[in-house]
């Protein structure tokens, strides 16, 4: 069944799909209408879930945390100063291997009070376990979804997604979202059956005190499932594309086969970029998008691929790490061999400034005539 | 001993149930009030529990990993999330069909009276399915004793030296649960432990946000040996520092009157908490103990059963 609808709207129906049981979230502009719709949803009935109506981000993740180690599949969602809220039990989902899903539309951080889009919010959860995800379409929102419960529940993963939406460019942009049907989904996404949960007839304590002698391993683990999450997330997404017809990798290349520039990018920039590609291939001009999905894992193998075959190449982020560049850049940056390409890092769209096209063209010609620097800044007022 | 040949021996009839869920190796201090709690707790809640634990000593006494001393599934939570933490799971088992096992939310003083007031106030208003037992020893004790708000006037810590000791009352966090419209809200002391076990078993019977403060004192924080423990809990009774009552439904009941309430003088003597306080100080506590009892009275009198007919 296919609908017009905004990317909350779209994070909500993939938690319906995806059955949730157990709910808990707050409201936050631009997140908003994903727990009024929720809300609705399971006042109704059409969801069969309890949506526990928290005085706060802290607690809504703390009360997702409960009801996940009792063995319930939970969703929340937040934006920005929530989910900085949330940071305590951001690192405590991912340490307790609880394979939550976390829709956070990507709003700047104050001062001063923005509502717009940007990507520092999720940056500042860079490394607490979860796996992110950055989406550039609302179907991508709802398919990262499903595919987030499937691939976080692994037995060999059993790790957290962050699934990143940008503010008001996905949502409250509305699109055609194909929902798929229930029997299909079902079958993808079967019943959250964990293999250790809090259970009476086990009694066991979870996240105990610690020792030297063990936490180290604990963190060895998180780092290995990460790992073999890179693969998994591979295969998922070739599955979804066999089932649904969308696929899906960590990464998604877009005109890069012969691509002598290729501008790295992710969340909506990407959908604008790849229009820029196309009007500078009109003029003769090889541009590729490499989009990234998954930042965590960070996809490193298509990178150092990608990027690879490309004269020089750009990493734009709607992001920045004061004191360093922007977080793609170092990201990037830090995967590719010594010997180039050579790399770019553009600032753009901070707060939700717009990033036009000739925005974008203009970064893929700085790649040809550019100076390389690790910091660029795009149309920044003096 | 035995239980049967201990009532046998002695005139008084051993009321608790025998069954020991916490097991012996756990890791709190000799005397330790908190523990004491927990073990009376256990009996009378039975192994259908699920504990949500925040920091605090009883992160540290049920064992390090991989042991657990509770004898039921224990999460440890982040400080101030006992009842948000609790609030996931209980919804969960009802989501699961699991409803007949009881979720506790178990923390210490600085855990409820301070930094999870929020999420317990928030539960409490949400009136989610739970027991939050607060085990109160007056201070941070899992970080080396500074104040809580839980902190009586006139007590040292270590942030609350002797030249500045704590100055102010204790938060009445029973009022402030009262004041929620819960369900059940009840003070408890180890130095009782019928009294204790019969409210957890009460608390366990209904349904709602139910919530037990425990008087738990702690040795090393306290300033006493090991040995006296249920000795200056029941003091604190004795004396009316911590009266015994429950609030059922807005219903209160005091369920312990000291017809000659000791003075406060020979509770604050037995702790050296408190060795610092000269004679005004103590007369100026006794003041307030007094007012804050026959404030609870009043209490009683106008919210108690009585009254009503
Ligand atoms: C967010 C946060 N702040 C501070 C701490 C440090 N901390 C751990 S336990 C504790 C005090 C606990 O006091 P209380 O709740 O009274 O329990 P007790 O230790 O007395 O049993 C503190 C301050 C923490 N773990 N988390
Ligand atoms: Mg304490």
């Amino acid at each position: 069944m296919k609908k017009v609808l905004t990317g909350n709207f779209a994070a909500a129906y993939a938690a319906v799909a995806a059955r949730v049981q157990v709910i808990s979230a707050y409201p936050i502009t631009p997140q908003t209408t994903i727990v009024e719709i929720l809300s609705e949803l399971v006042a109704r009935g059409e969801l069969a879930a309890d949506f526990i109506k928290v005085e706060s981000e802290h607690s809504a993740l703390a009360a997702c945390i409960g009801a996940q180690a009792a063995g319930a599949r939970t969703f929340t969602a937040t934006s920005a100063q929530g989910l900085a809220l949330m940071h305590e039990l951001i690192h405590w989902t991912g340490r307790a291997r609880l394979p939550i899903v976390l829709a956070n539309v990507n709003r700047a951080m104050a001062p001063g009070w923005s509502i717009w889009a940007d990507a520092t919010d999720a940056i500042s959860e860079r490394d607490t376990g979860w796996m992110q995800i950055y989406c550039e379409d609302n179907q991508e929102v709802f398919d990262s979804i499903l595919m987030a419960y499937r691939i976080g529940e692994r037995a060999e993963i059993l790790l957290p997604t962050l699934v990143n939406l940008d503010a008001f460019f996905l949502s409250h942009t509305s699109q055609v979202v194909d929902l798929y049907d229930a029997e299909r989904i079902d079958a993808f996404l079967p019943p959250y059956r964990p293999a250790v949960k809090l259970d009476v007839a086990d009694p066991r304590s979870f996240g105990a005190l610690t020792s030297p002698d063990y936490y180290y391993e604990f963190s060895y683990k998180i780092q290995k499932a990460h790992e073999a999450a890179r693969q998994v997330i591979a295969e998922t997404g070739k599955e979804f594309g066999s089932v649904f017809g969308r696929s899906y990798g960590l990464t998604e290349a877009y005109r890069c086969e012969d691509a002598e520039y290729v501008l790295v990018t992710y969340g909506t920039i990407a959908g604008t970029a790849k229009v820029a590609a196309d009007r500078l291939r009109e003029k003769g001009f090889r541009a590729g998008v490499l989009k990234i999905r998954y930042f965590r894992p960070f996809p490193a193998e298509d990178v150092v691929r990608i990027l690879g075959r490309a004269a020089a190449a750009g990493v734009v982020d709607r992001a920045i790490s004061y004191g360093q560049a922007g977080p793609f850049y170092t990201e990037t940056r830090s995967v590719l061999p010594g010997a180039g390409p050579a790399l770019t890092g553009f600032i753009a769209g901070l707060g939700g400034r717009d990033v036009s096209v000739a925005d974008l063209e203009s970064m893929f010609l700085q790649l040809r005539d550019g100076k390389h620097s690790p910091i660029v800044w795009i149309g920044v007022k003096p | 001993m035995n239980a049967a040949e201990l009532q046998k021996k002695t005139p008084f009839r051993l009321t608790l149930p025998e069954e020991e869920i916490l097991s012996p190796g756990h890791l709190a201090c000799q005397g330790c009030g908190a523990a004491m709690a927990m073990r009376y707790a256990l009996k009378a809640l039975g192994r259908n529990t699920i504990l949500s634990i925040p920091a605090c000593c009883w992160a540290v006494i049920d064992g390090p990993f991989p042991y657990s001393a509770a004898g039921v599934p224990v999460f440890h939570c982040a400080f101030e999330t006992a009842a948000s933490t609790a609030a996931g799971i209980t919804h969960a088992l009802s989501r699961l069909g699991l409803d007949e096992i009881t979720t506790v939310a178990w923390a210490g003083d600085g855990g409820t009276f301070d930094i999870g007031l929020q999420a317990l106030s928030g539960a409490a208003e949400r009136n989610d399915n739970m027991i939050y037992v607060v085990y109160d020893n007056e201070a941070y004790m899992n970080t080396g004793i500074q104040r809580s708000s839980a902190t009586p006037h006139g007590a040292w810590t270590t942030t609350t030296p002797t030249l500045q000791f704590k100055k102010g009352p204790k938060k009445n966090i029973m009022e402030i649960m009262v004041a929620h419209s819960i369900p059940y809200a009840a003070t408890a002391n180890i130095a009782y432990p019928e009294d204790l076990v019969k409210k957890l078993q009460k608390a366990r019977s209904l349904r709602g946000m139910r919530f037990l403060h425990v008087y738990a004192p702690c040795p090393t924080g306290w300033k006493h040996a090991p040995g006296v423990t249920v000795k200056i809990a029941r003091m604190a009774t004795e004396c009316n520092v911590f009266p015994i009552y429950e609030v059922e439904e807005g219903v209160y009941s005091i369920n312990r009157r000291n017809p000659n309430p000791k003075p406060v003088a020979e509770y604050l003597k037995m702790q050296g908490r408190f060795h610092h306080l000269r004679e005004e100080d103590v007369q100026f506590i006794q003041s307030r103990v007094d007012r804050d009892w026959q404030r609870l009275i009043k209490l009683e009198q106008a919210f108690g059963k009585a009254a009503g007919t």
